[in-house]
């Protein structure tokens, strides 16, 4: 479709921070993917790339819609994850703001391409709508790829529930595009549990709308013979087998790491930090992720009924990842708890890695392949760590 | 602002390398190919200077004659992956984008889409350069599927029959019966039909050559981004023989591709009406461009007598 046939809208352009915490806000009853593409509709995005995969689809549909209604500038399928992925990181060069989701097998397939966004500098959101990895063959939750994702450099937020998914989608975009962040921010939620579920979610009016991607606020700028300096490498470096080509890498890999960790002081800007904490002073805490959050959420609140001393940590932030926000809240804890919608447990794995005493933290509970988490389970390793009798069976 | 952003600042222009001062002042930024074409070269500060390619590199030769050909080198970013050819790509004076293997038409759609998006009024030229085994084995879905799309750039393919850059294993455009890594017993399949795939698959405008004649191999080339910019993709598959991994003296790999315009690379050059229109246009604009301006060039020589 040429531009001047496009829908004009008139939106009134504000800053991140007004539009997240002062906007006037209304509730609204929606879906997970919803509240994703609600999102991305108020963040005046130039591009988006869709390509098809349960539980992910129905995002990247509703983003179509948006699209049509002339909220974002362009907008097509793509042949697949891969070829998704890498037009993003071409299309990044040209200096836009971009958004694309996947799920499970569709995020491992554009890995290739995924891995390789924060090395070229790539300000993107990804909206991870969390599947099995086949096989067999499965369609239902289980956040196993977000493991695969911990490496890559990007940064990643996991959402419990619709209302995260809509203010961490939307935050995003502003902490992807800091110039001294400028790496992607990916954005997790479990697919099915939030993306087809209903929820309660305050959104601010369409009408406001995130400022424009700025092309010339970046580290690296775009490579669109524009914007200075000029990016023209008579005799590229990076490409030659010595040893300043081995310094140039390492220094740049340092520097994307630098970036991530960077990333913290907006993710408590935009976020109010990369933890929430109930019950601080407890003896024994629920730490938790995304949906498993939630259930931990629950589970938190039958412990409080029967008068436990038990806390609830919720991780917002997995890249970077809390490590000195959940060392002080956790020194005086006698048992972590980390239930988790995946076999691997790499939440677990995670903090026993960056707590001094990594015994204290319970395997689980665990569940995967489309299971759900009965609060029971939590309850169970609560009441096995306190030493409290009871007639539960696993 | 693309012509400013290359040229440095007057009292700049004494901290910068010699070699860039250079190129900005007597190479081909902004000017014609009467002034700075492949007729020329050698006189002028080039784009492609040195390349880090085999002695006898034919590809290294049709990669310098394309960044020669350019329309427009100030307006003009390429794309390619992993192969000999992004060693010299690399090191040209235009922007090079180097994403992942095989991927560089789906990078172009993004890119080519973006800066239709911000430049409305500005024609970038967005063109992928790869090796045959990057266009057409592993970067094959997302160059058909491009294609498809009907994206407007331009995919040059440097088709060396071989992946020479990781050692000479065998490729899908390698010819039936060709010993080479890989293909220990010889290639057991045909070569794959590149231009038709190309066709069916949508370009408007393709041509296979092995390009032997310099004037014609240029025409080729800027016929291809001048179709891009309007009509919708289109495709070169030009023979850039692999002297190494073929076994041919650098003496002969000039004669090699000669006797390739008889074999696996006549030529065949393919455009449909739409295209046809644009190449007869630009073609006839830049002739009579090119007429006034050695006239106005023979009046001011009078003039001066």
């Amino acid at each position: 479709m040429s531009p001047n046939k496009r829908p004009v809208l008139n939106k009134k352009e504000v800053e991140m921070n007004y539009l997240l915490k002062e906007a006037p806000r209304e509730q609204h009853f929606i879906t997970g993917a919803q509240a994703m593409s609600e999102a991305v509709k108020r963040a005046n995005v130039d591009m988006a790339i869709a390509y098809p995969i349960t539980p992910q689809s129905e995002v990247m549909h509703l983003v179509g819609d948006v699209f049509a209604q002339g909220h974002i500038k362009e907008y097509y399928r793509a042949e697949e994850e891969l070829g998704t992925m890498s037009a993003i990181a071409g299309a990044a060069r040209a200096g836009i703001r971009l958004f694309t989701a996947t799920s499970g097998p569709g995020l491992i397939r554009g890995l290739e391409a995924i891995v390789s966004w924060p090395g070229h500098r790539v300000p993107a959101v990804l909206g991870i709508l969390t599947r099995v990895i086949n096989a067999p063959l499965s369609i239902q939750p289980d956040n196993l790829e977000m493991a695969y994702m911990l490496y890559s450099g990007a940064v990643m937020l996991h959402a419990e529930n619709q209302q995260d998914t809509f203010d961490f989608t939307l935050a995003a975009f502003a902490i992807t595009e800091k110039v001294d962040v400028y790496i992607p921010v990916a954005v997790a939620t479990e697919g099915f549990f939030v993306t087809h579920a209903k929820g309660y979610v305050d959104m601010m009016s369409e009408d406001l709308v995130y400022k424009p991607f700025d092309p010339v606020a970046a580290p690296v700028p775009a490579m669109d013979n524009e914007t200075p300096p000029a990016r023209i490498q008579r005799d590229a470096p990076v490409q030659k087998s010595n040893f300043m080509s081995y310094l140039i890498h390492s220094v740049w890999q340092q520097e994307i790491w630098d970036s991530n960790s960077r990333a913290m002081k907006y993710i408590y800007e935009y976020l109010g930090g990369p933890i929430e904490v109930q019950n601080p002073e407890s003896d024994i805490f629920v730490v938790a992720s995304g949906c498993a959050a939630a259930q931990a959420r629950e589970a938190h609140r039958y412990a409080q009924e029967e008068g436990l001393s038990v806390g609830l940590i919720k991780v917002k932030a997995i890249r970077p990842f809390p490590k000195k926000e959940i060392n002080e809240v956790v020194k005086n804890a006698k048992a972590l708890i980390v239930p988790e919608h995946n076999i691997v447990g790499w939440l677990s794995t995670e903090i026993k890695a960056c707590i001094p005493n990594g015994g204290i933290v319970v395997d689980g509970p665990r569940v995967y392949g489309g299971m759900t988490l009965p609060v029971e389970l939590i309850m169970y390793e609560i009441y096995e760590a306190l030493g409290i009798e009871h007639n539960m069976k696993l | 602002m693309s012509l400013k952003y290359i040229t440095p600042a007057e009292r700049f222009k004494r901290y910068l390398p010699k070699d860039y001062v250079e190129l900005v002042d007597f190479g081909p930024f902004g000017k014609t190919q009467d002034e700075a074409g492949p007729g020329n070269m050698g006189q002028f500060k080039e784009l492609v200077e040195e390349h880090p390619m085999c002695s006898g590199c034919w590809m290294a030769y049709y990669i310098r004659l394309i960044f020669a050909s350019l329309p427009c080198p100030e307006e003009t970013v390429t794309l390619g992956t992993a192969g000999c050819g992004r060693l010299a790509i690399s090191q040209a004076a235009v922007p090079f984008i180097y994403g992942n293997y095989g991927d560089q038409n789906a990078m172009a759609s993004g890119l080519t889409r973006a800066f239709r998006l911000r430049f409305p009024d500005k024609q970038k030229d967005v063109i992928t350069i790869a090796g045959d085994g990057g266009t057409m084995d592993i970067g094959f879905s997302m160059t058909m599927h491009s294609w498809i799309r009907g994206e407007k750039f331009t995919t040059i393919m440097l088709d060396n029959e071989v992946y020479g850059n990781t050692g000479g294993q065998s490729s899908g455009m390698s010819p039936k019966g060709a010993v080479l890594k890989m293909a220990p017993m010889g290639k057991d399949f045909e070569k794959m039909p590149a231009t038709k795939l190309a066709q069916a698959a949508g370009c408007v405008y393709t041509v296979r050559m092995s390009p032997t004649n310099i004037k014609k191999a240029a025409k080729i080339i800027r016929r291809a981004i001048f179709v891009a910019r309007e009509v919708g993709p289109t495709f070169i598959q030009a023979y850039t023989s692999c002297n190494i991994e073929y076994s041919i003296p650098t003496e002969e790999v000039f004669q090699d591709a000669k006797d390739q315009e008889k074999d696996r690379f006549q030529f065949e050059e393919y455009m449909t009406d739409e295209a046809k229109e644009v190449i007869e246009r630009v073609e006839a604009e830049e002739k009579a461009a090119s007429k006034s301006r050695k006239a106005a060039k023979k009046a001011a020589a009078a003039e001066a007598v």
